[in-house]
């Protein structure tokens, strides 16, 4: 749910990168946080388990400037892929505007992705969200896996795996790499951005 | 579906917090939602901090409680706090949207707080309702 203060004139969003446990969502986070430090007012919250996996989330505040007279703050968030971490993700899932879903290319974590896609459809319907109607970005991630000749699923068969209903935008990326990073950030925040403009020409509030 | 609020509810809300919570002693005292976003945000101007990252924290804090209330067995939790050897934070529901988050140090009784928070909650709902 997006806050609009009509007083200070501020908007703030909420966007989420989902996706299977290892799959670079917090890799995303860390690239942007490290390239990004003018637009971030704030350190890096991280709440990890020894392990250094995603306990609970990854966050940082991401001020984008000012559209049509409002300054406009992402609220940017992972949720934590393991599948025993269901109660968690949902927890992170409250109030979401945009969703970037972050799939492993490694060809053995196929199975992986299409879980946690329809796992990211059951946990938004409980908050009576329909991820066909929900600013939805899906990244490729971990392209570069080939170069170090680790079997990697060819794009078309992960978009007939998980975009072919959804169609949603998608991108090839190394998160390690930095390689559309940004595109894939840039791509989502226009896309909730649109949807917020829709929702208040319509009067949806 | 957003939320949103204009001038007189925003002032409204933050006069009511300067005089009921800062006018007490808290030093920062925060209205949040509950996916995370700060709504308002006021404090005695001793010390900032980073409220964003608070209000984050916090209202994953408050829903992972609300979880465990269940698990075991109750609606809720009715009292979340956290007590550090000089600041404290003091969580309180204000109705299923919206959380009010207190830091405050020793000089601030805890019973005195929690007497004052029910007039609080009681005007800032009349304004969020």
């Amino acid at each position: 749910m997006a806050f609009i203060n009509l007083k200070d004139r501020v908007i703030q969003a909420k966007i989420v990168y989902y996706g299977p446990g290892r799959c670079g969502k917090t890799t995303n986070l860390e690239f942007i946080y490290s390239k990004c430090r003018e637009q971030i007012n704030s350190e890096m919250v991280t709440v990890k388990t020894q392990g250094d996996r995603t306990l609970f989330f990854d966050f940082f505040p991401f001020d984008i400037g000012k559209i049509a007279g409002y300054d406009v703050k992402i609220q940017l968030y992972t949720v934590p892929g393991q599948v025993k971490y269901n109660s968690t993700r949902r927890l992170v899932l409250k109030g979401v505007d945009g969703v970037v879903f972050v799939a492993d290319s490694e060809a053995e974590r196929r199975s992986k992705n299409i879980s946690s896609l329809m796992n990211l459809q059951e946990n938004l319907a409980l908050y009576n969200k329909n991820i066909f109607e929900m600013p939805l970005v899906i990244q490729y991630n971990k392209r570069d896996l080939k170069k170090q000749g680790i079997e990697v699923l060819d794009v078309e068969t992960m978009e007939r795996d998980l975009n072919v209903e959804l169609k949603a935008p998608s991108f090839e990326a190394s998160a390690l790499d930095g390689d559309n990073v940004v595109a894939t950030l840039k791509r989502i925040i226009s896309l909730t951005m649109s949807s917020l403009e829709k929702e208040l020409e319509n009067g949806d509030w | 579906m957003s939320l949103i609020l204009g001038r007189q509810h925003l002032d409204k809300i933050q006069d009511t917090l300067q005089k009921n919570l800062i006018g007490l002693g808290v030093q920062n005292t925060m209205l949040i939602d509950m996916a995370g976003n700060v709504i308002v945000t006021v404090d005695n101007g001793v010390k900032k901090r980073d409220m964003y990252s608070l209000a984050a924290l916090a209202a994953a804090n408050f829903g992972a409680m609300c979880s465990m209330a269940k698990i075991v067995g109750e609606d809720e939790f009715s009292l979340l706090f956290h007590k550090g050897q000089k600041e404290n934070i003091y969580f309180s529901r204000v109705n299923d949207e919206f959380l009010l988050i207190n830091i405050f140090n020793n000089d601030v009784t805890l019973g005195f707080l929690r007497l004052k928070m029910a007039q609080v909650i009681e005007e800032l709902s009349s304004v969020l309702d």
